[in-house]
């Protein structure tokens, strides 16, 4: 047990239960604050990765971006102590099934096979500037083609979500 | 070192509970968290075999910047749709809006 593994295991605690909260919580304010909780998770196990370029951009994105955006249209569409309606027994079972099926066979798979055995942790540094290269690169192994075509998307994304909810005044 | 294992089955929890809520909610936000966490849970799996199995690439990397921006995009676009649908209907349960049900 050295102390990598320690704040591992402490981070991904944190994650799970922050998660677990987040989907099983009846008031939809509080399930947005335990999602940024265990965003902030994620972006902490990516730094004991020595990701940091990831997770500079998970809580840039994630936390200062999408979960914003998400209790902004909360208070958009609730009161901000309402209750969520409790949903059926059924319709909860059903869930509930169909997520511990799919973890256990995905938990037998994993368990039982065998992974490349891990080659030692190599001493260069992730950097920006490699990113950089290689993302701008239109050679072999080079990112500039799938670059612009999510360029494309996130313009297309945007100028229709504008499209979509701009209000239309009646005539 | 920790074990590959290990962070695998952290993920596949997290997509499961993502699972979960996605079937269980009836509110379109609440829905939307969850796909959250399943792209989430995805990220986590390409960072770790990018950093175990192929610690001088950079591809992993590359798929969890595309992952992200295109999660970005999801959000800004379902949340339009949550908002118009809300002017229209004065509601975001999705038994309630039903007029495009066959």
């Amino acid at each position: 047990m050295n102390g990598t593994l320690i704040l591992f295991y402490f981070l991904s605690a944190i994650v799970l239960v922050f998660a677990a909260v987040s989907m099983f919580t009846r008031k939809i304010f509080r399930a947005a604050i335990c999602l940024l909780a265990s965003l902030v998770g994620i972006a902490g196990i990516y730094l004991l990765w020595d990701m940091d370029f990831i997770a500079a951009l998970q809580i840039i994105i994630y936390v200062g971006g999408i979960v914003v955006l998400i209790i902004f249209s909360i208070f958009l569409t609730h009161r901000a102590s309402e209750k969520l309606a409790r949903q059926s027994l059924i319709r909860r079972v059903r869930a509930m099934i169909i997520a511990i099926a799919g973890f256990v066979f995905t938990a037998w798979v994993l368990l039982s096979t065998q992974f490349p055995e891990a080659s030692p942790a190599s001493s260069n540094q992730l950097s920006v500037e490699q990113i950089g290269i290689q993302m701008m690169s239109y050679d072999k192994f080079g990112y500039l083609l799938p670059f612009e075509v999510i360029s494309f998307l996130l313009l297309g994304a945007l100028v229709g979500s504008i499209t979509i909810a701009i209000k239309h005044k009646k005539i | 070192m920790i074990p590959l294992s290990h962070i695998l089955i952290v993920s596949s929890a997290l997509f499961f509970l993502g699972v979960y809520g996605f079937f269980a909610r009836r509110n379109l936000i609440t829905i939307l968290m969850s796909v959250e966490l399943i792209l989430n849970s995805a990220n986590i799996n390409f960072i770790a075999f990018n950093k175990y199995l192929y610690p001088d690439k950079l591809d992993g990397v590359f798929f969890t910047l595309f992952i992200i921006t295109i999660a970005a995009a999801e959000v800004s676009l379902a949340l339009a749709i949550i908002i118009n649908l809300y002017r229209r209907y004065n509601t975001i349960d999705i038994e309630d809006t039903k007029e495009m049900k066959f």
